[in-house]
């Protein structure tokens, strides 16, 4: 099986080096590519010119420094491009309105992000199970 | 946990009995509620901004290859109402086809997961799909909203 390409944008250090370890495991395998802030993030999708080198799948946190996570979800949602990459979007104790926000601009999913160790690291694992096993993600030749 | 509403789309008798077995009777009491092509789907759905009795689900599990109105024309009609396009959808399928896969995505669908034929390997994938979807996810509380 093909390596699957992670893109990460989370600006907590604990949390990122928590996914990386949690994945780093995964059976399937995997690499993450991190960036801290939402202009980061916009900016690395922006450098890719050959599609087969775009992310499978989106990680994201909600609250994201400099450009925050509805711009980046509403760019990458809105983009031909990138559109049909599954983006996971990640908030922290989440009110309803914030939560159907997160839906209206076309998360493939919303997630709160636990706050204690364990509960974060099965959260990641049951993620990796779902979208790294079970899920078909959209193959890229056809972007 | 809260209970969740699901709405199946699905033709096939013998895959609407196994995701009830698989998906109704566990930690979280789901409520299943079976439409078998597009068309009931969409009544079901337009019936559920005003009566009672058809509530809004929180979750759409629909199958692609359906008579009258296929998945792809139902996944399109929801993603373009207001009233329930940010429902999630988790597209469940036999199709493994690539082109299914990424019009399943481009036209907003939540996932695409293609049905395994073994019984056993079935039931894992419905069991998948409440781990994540009813147990991780912040689904959205359509209740509010009505």
């Amino acid at each position: 099986m093909e390596r699957i390409n992670i893109l990460l944008i989370e600006d907590n250090e604990g949390d990122i080096i928590l996914t990386q370890e949690s994945l780093s495991e995964s059976k399937i395998k995997n690499k993450i590519f991190i960036v801290k802030d939402g202009d980061e993030a916009l900016k690395f999708l922006g450098s890719i010119k050959d599609a087969t080198a775009l992310p499978d799948i989106i990680i994201m946190d909600w609250n994201l420094p400099k450009v925050h996570g509805r711009e980046v979800l509403s760019r990458i949602k809105n983009d031909q491009k990138l559109k049909s990459i599954p983006v996971l979007v990640f908030t922290t104790t989440p009110s309803n309105s914030e939560i159907l926000d997160v839906y209206e601009h076309r998360a493939n999913c919303c997630i709160s992000k636990p706050s204690n160790f364990r509960d974060y690291v099965n959260v990641i694992k049951t993620i990796e199970d779902f979208w790294l096993n079970r899920v078909r993600l959209p193959i890229k030749k056809y972007q | 946990m809260t209970p969740i509403n699901i709405l199946l789309v699905e033709d096939n008798e013998g895959d609407i009995y196994l995701t009830k077995e698989a998906l109704g009777q566990d930690r979280v009491s789901n409520r299943i509620f079976v439409t078998r092509d597009g068309v009931e789907a969409m009544e079901y759905l337009n019936k559920s901004k005003s009566d009672p009795e058809f509530p809004l689900p929180d979750l759409i599990l629909l199958d692609w290859n359906l008579p009258r109105m296929n998945g792809k024309e139902t996944l399109s009609a929801i993603k373009a109402d207001v009233s329930f396009r940010y429902v999630p959808i988790v597209v469940l399928t036999t199709s493994a086809a690539e082109r299914d896969v990424l019009d399943a995505y481009a036209g907003h669908a939540n996932c695409f997961i293609t049905k395994p034929v073994d019984l056993y390997k079935f039931i894992s994938v419905l069991r998948g799909i409440e781990d994540f979807w009813v147990s991780i996810v912040r689904l959205p509380k359509t209740f509010n909203r009505q």
